[in-house]
């Protein structure tokens, strides 16, 4: 079955309204838990049977992270949403704000509800013009009808959510640049621990969590966090989108059980472009270790599966690339984009992205080395456990993937100043 | 040290970013930086000025020194003119393997400036830009405030003749 989660309203006209959402159940889920007082326990139980997993890459336990917080504990807390998307090949949570953005909003108001929070944020990116116009007029529209505000259900308790736009910088979807970057300052990671549960926004206890994790909550909530798991498998809970770009017929968000074969997939998307033949998937994001075909053909959606094949479900963005694609040219812009979105803090990430894109580029450009596959290799290693957030991860991983199956092609940009495969072969 | 004028914002600008304070703590109107400096750069034509930025560090009571920091960091600032409509193209890796980069040749081309210039008569500026989140709509590119998808040749002189 197909959008039951976050796309519940997408065949609606106008989906984004709250006449919409209402027509679909929409804030019945936050009235349910406070018209019954439903403890916060209760909830955050529910969410843990359904196994929901962040949403945004990494991929961590949501119900779990909930639990971190000192949610009886006096003072301000905070939730808030990732929506920076900016992970190459991921466009999700651009189409939940688009067309779904009360869900989010009912979404972090029972998160908020949860953790003892009071007030949410909404982080965009900056370049999101027509998703953050629709999200702030459904905070309008939900401050007006009553589903935001003070004793909301005539309950004790009081949410409110605000947007915040970015500037423009990948690394804010890193989740402590993100805080650094509402507290008007450059989007550089903070050292963890402390982690963002005892000392987040403004130094306040503050969980963050990716916009699709968010808006599957209201439908967690209203069917049960067994249903929800029903929809994947164990460990890997519920339906996911993935966002499918590429050499492929309709590319796309779809919004599917955790668990589909890629094969089916790949169906979906009406199949491989021009007459061209799969390649590889880059399974989960830009980030995410390449994977052959063949391979991938074998493999299904979810955590476990990808992992399996040497890579991760991420983001779940799934760029497909045909048997026109030079690998040497793909990794080479992935390279640059690393190094352009390096936030400078980190020695080994800063001068690491830099080394990996300048000898790729040279590569690519028919000045390639002997020793420069191997000096690749090295630099990607060299930058990994030795930053402090994952973008030194990010920018490695891609290099490792490339090199382990493709390593063919980068010898013969090297030995014949020219392409293996496409356009820049002839 | 003499504090910059901060009338060089306009009326319209400093209630704009009243609005974006009031979503913050009283004390953190620091949070608002980002969006000020939004407002200001468009209120100018698109680029900050070093007054500009002084103006938004006097506006929101921050030492200068942490408004550069942020204006520097984030790729949205520019700091030098640009052209009526700042053309960002992406040409990362979805839309890279959908022909982005004919899309940058036919710009190119048609306007007659490589990426990261600005056309004489300051109408265009071509900027290469990462991934924007619109990877299935890919190839793609943004003016202003719209995102435009699955573009080829003949979409992009549309677009840019429809543009005043």
């Amino acid at each position: 079955m197909a959008n039951e989660v976050c796309f519940r309203t997408l065949h609606l006209d106008k989906p984004w309204t709250l006449e919409s959402y209402l027509s679909v159940g929409g804030y019945q889920s936050l009235k349910k838990i406070l018209t019954e007082k439903i403890p916060a326990e209760d909830i955050i139980e529910q969410v843990k049977t359904s196994a929901l997993r962040g949403r945004g890459g990494a991929g961590f336990p949501t119900g779990l992270k909930w639990s971190f917080m000192p949610r009886q504990s006096e003072g301000q807390k905070y939730i808030v949403c990732n929506s920076d998307e900016g992970e190459p090949g991921t466009c999700k949570d651009r189409d939940i704000l688009r067309y779904n953005p009360h869900q989010l909003i009912e979404g972090m108001a029972i998160a908020g509800y949860c953790i003892g929070a009071d007030t949410g944020y909404n982080y965009i990116r900056g370049e999101f013009w027509e998703p953050y116009s629709r999200f702030d007029n459904a905070l309008k529209e939900a401050r007006e009808a009553g589903y935001l505000g003070d004793k909301l259900f005539g309950s004790d308790f009081n949410f409110d959510a605000h947007s915040h736009l970015g500037g423009g910088a990948y690394i804010c979807g890193e989740e402590t640049a993100l805080l650094e970057s509402i507290e008007g300052k450059k989007g550089q990671p903070r050292f963890k621990p402390p982690f963002p549960a005892g000392f987040g926004l403004y130094g306040k206890p503050t969980t963050i969590n990716n916009t699709e994790t968010l808006a599957s909550i209201p439908v967690i909530v209203e069917k049960g966090g067994q249903w929800f798991l029903e929809h994947g498998k164990p460990n890997n809970g519920g339906t996911k989108l993935f966002s499918v770009s590429g050499n492929v017929k309709r590319p796309g968000n779809y919004e599917i059980d955790m668990g589909t074969p890629f094969s089916e997939l790949l169906e979906m998307c009406g199949g491989m472009k021009d007459g061209y033949k799969l390649k590889a998937v880059i399974p989960g994001g830009s980030s995410s270790p390449v994977i052959p075909g063949e391979q991938m053909m074998d493999v299904t959606m979810d955590y476990d599966s990808i992992q399996a094949a040497g890579s991760m479900l991420g983001s779940g963005a799934v760029i497909i690339l045909d048997d026109n694609v030079c690998m040497v040219n793909a990794l080479a812009r992935l390279s640059h984009f690393y190094q352009e979105e390096s936030c400078g803090q980190c020695t080994p990430c800063r001068e690491g992205t830099g080394w990996i894109s300048h000898i790729m580029h040279r590569i690519e450009h028919g000045h390639g080395k002997q020793e420069d596959i191997d000096l690749l290799d090295k630099v990607a290693g060299d930058i990994m456990g030795r930053t402090i957030c994952a973008l030194g991860e990010a920018a490695s991983m891609p290099v490792k993937g490339f090199l382990k199956h493709y390593r063919d092609e980068f010898q013969y940009h090297i030995d014949h100043k020219k392409c293996m495969v496409g356009p820049g072969s002839k | 040290m003499p504090q910059a004028n901060n009338e060089l914002i306009n009326t319209a600008s400093r209630e704009d970013i009243d609005q974006w304070v009031a979503k913050y703590p009283a004390d953190k109107k620091q949070s608002a930086v980002m969006a000020a400096l939004r407002i200001v750069q468009d209120q100018n034509g698109g680029w900050l000025t070093t007054e500009l930025m002084d103006a938004v560090a006097d506006y929101l009571d921050m030492d200068k020194i942490h408004v550069y920091e942020v204006a520097t960091f984030y790729s949205m600032y520019e700091h030098k003119p640009v052209g009526k409509h700042k053309i960002c193209v992406c040409t990362n890796i979805s839309c890279m393997v959908c022909g982005s980069g004919e899309i940058v040749g036919h710009l190119e081309d048609k306007l007659d400036i490589k990426m990261g210039e600005t056309t004489e008569d300051n109408r265009f500026t071509l900027k290469e830009v990462e991934c924007l989140g619109a990877c299935s709509g890919a190839p793609m590119m943004q003016i202003g405030e719209n995102y435009y998808e699955n573009l080829d040749a003949e979409k992009i002189d549309t677009i840019l003749d429809g543009l005043k």
